[in-house]
């Protein structure tokens, strides 16, 4: 903590301000959620490809799932820029890890412990890396699946959703997520989340990618869009009853 | 009228930065504001980084010029120990450092790097407020850019030419002058590519005009001469 002094006109000094160097900020360029599950295989996570600027949705093209070493996939909402930056701690991670060149590497679960840490620790200082992170991976044949939020709250879970996707997409996972789905219908499952968040969440675009873990190792699909759905009868003409109603 | 002389200086800005087959573009207008009044029409906001990578600056003239400033000064350090020009790369990661590190100290700047190396050619980085680095085949910042969405959805095509991003780039910048109080004055372009760095001016007798703009003219006296017998009349 370090104080301002200001000298005013007569010569003397005024203590005007304290500055804070450690509070909680605010979210510039931020992702909305994301949607994983646990299948067959591994784990299938799914995100848009959006970077909102306030009510903006400025940034089109960012990649929200990235791998991380050769086991896990991490999917990040809320600020961008704090997403490349944890990006830039597991860089440092995976790299002094493969230093020691004995052969092992880093599992899901170890990545998402160390990401618990880093979160937590920001958050006792009052300075929150502003994310909620979504850990996927497979490791010697068990899948994982895992988050932690901006406070630090962690667990595991066989679905998981961030943002918008707590309200939207847990309820629809909840009902319809079984063990060992197939890949198709893990697909079809998400993509039924994301068209939900779509209709429903306005910082939504229709640009997504899927991304894939398994034994063998990470796909990140191309971004590509969902179809939507507008041909209800009540939409074409829903004031025909009330005129002047909406 | 509350001229608030002691605001803050801030470039209100509309700042564009564009890639053609070959290199970029950059573009800006050129007003910096206190409060409500204009303190520098004719102000550069493209600066230079090194030989081949140059910087648009927006959001706060004080906290843009800094670092800027710092990052010349890494960059310039940087050629030396590598030997060769730096990259636009290194650039914007440079800048990326300083917009992120400085998040609590209420940095407020919004930057568009955009420059031309040989191992990746023409490149354009944008880096909005909290340090995200953002590379993409355009970029556009400031307050007039808010105008500009819209426009560059529709407008903007990939591998163009010089000449056709260049006119694209003063179209927009001229576009968002129009409606953005905060942004005014002349358009400044800079491109550059392999062969080097232009510079081009454009005044706004040199721009096309816009909805419900006007010719100028000298003189109210001119319009009377030159019109017909009962000019005044209604």
């Amino acid at each position: 903590m370090t104080t301002f002094t200001v000298p005013i006109d007569n010569g003397d000094s005024v203590k005007i301000a304290e500055e804070e160097s450690q509070r909680t900020l605010y979210p510039y360029v931020t992702g909305t959620s994301i949607v994983a599950i646990k299948y067959k295989d591994g784990v299938l996570m799914a995100s848009d490809m959006g970077g909102s600027y306030g009510s903006t949705l400025r940034y089109k093209n960012i990649e929200r799932v990235k791998a991380i070493g050769k086991h896990s996939l991490l999917g990040a909402s809320g600020e961008i820029s704090d997403f490349q930056e944890i990006l830039r701690y597991l860089d440092e991670l995976t790299l002094n890890d493969n230093m020691w060149d004995d052969g092992n590497s880093l599992g899901p679960k170890e990545i998402h412990n160390y990401l618990t840490r880093v979160m937590y620790n920001r958050r006792n200082k009052f300075n929150p890396l502003w994310n909620t992170l979504v850990l996927g991976g497979v490791k010697n044949g068990k899948s994982y699946l895992g988050m932690v939020s901006m406070i630090g709250v962690s667990f595991e879970d066989d679905h998981v959703a961030t943002g918008f996707g707590n309200h939207l997409a847990r309820p629809i996972l909840r009902d319809e997520w079984h063990a060992d789905l197939s890949f198709e219908d893990g697909v079809k499952l998400l993509e039924k989340c994301m068209r939900v968040l779509l209709y429903r969440d306005r910082s939504a675009i229709n640009k997504l990618q899927i991304a894939k873990i398994t034994e063998e190792g990470v796909t990140v699909s191309q971004p590509y869009s969902l179809k939507t759905f507008w041909e209800f009868s009540s939409f074409h003409n829903p004031t025909a009853g009330a005129e002047g109603s909406w | 009228m509350d001229l608030n002389l002691d605001a803050p200086h801030s470039m209100g800005t509309t700042i564009i930065g564009v890639t053609y087959n070959g290199g970029v573009v950059l573009g800006a207008d050129s007003r910096t504001s206190t409060g409500m009044y204009v303190a520098n029409r004719a102000s550069d906001k493209i600066t230079q980084l090194t030989d081949n990578v140059y910087v648009c600056r927006s959001g706060s003239a004080a906290d843009s010029q800094v670092v800027s400033d710092y990052v010349r000064y890494f960059l310039h350090q940087h050629t030396i120990q590598l030997g060769q020009p730096a990259t636009v790369k290194v650039s914007a990661n440079l800048i990326r450092m300083l917009a992120y590190n400085n998040k609590q100290n209420m940095l407020q700047t919004g930057l568009i790097v955009g420059g031309w190396d040989k191992y990746e050619g023409g490149k354009i980085y944008g880096i909005p407020l909290g340090g995200t680095v953002v590379e993409q085949p355009f970029a556009i910042g400031g307050s007039g850019s808010s105008y500009l969405y819209g426009f560059f959805d529709q407008a903007w095509k990939e591998n163009m030419t010089k000449e056709e991003a260049e006119q694209l780039v003063v179209k927009a910048v001229s576009l968002a002058i129009a409606r953005d109080g905060a942004s005014g004055g002349v358009v400044r372009t800079v491109i550059i590519n392999s062969e080097g760095v232009t510079r081009n001016f454009y005044p706004g007798d040199k721009l096309q005009l816009w909805h419900e703009e006007l010719e100028p003219q000298n003189s109210l006296l001119d319009i009377l001469n030159a019109a017909g017998p009962e000019p005044m009349a209604m």
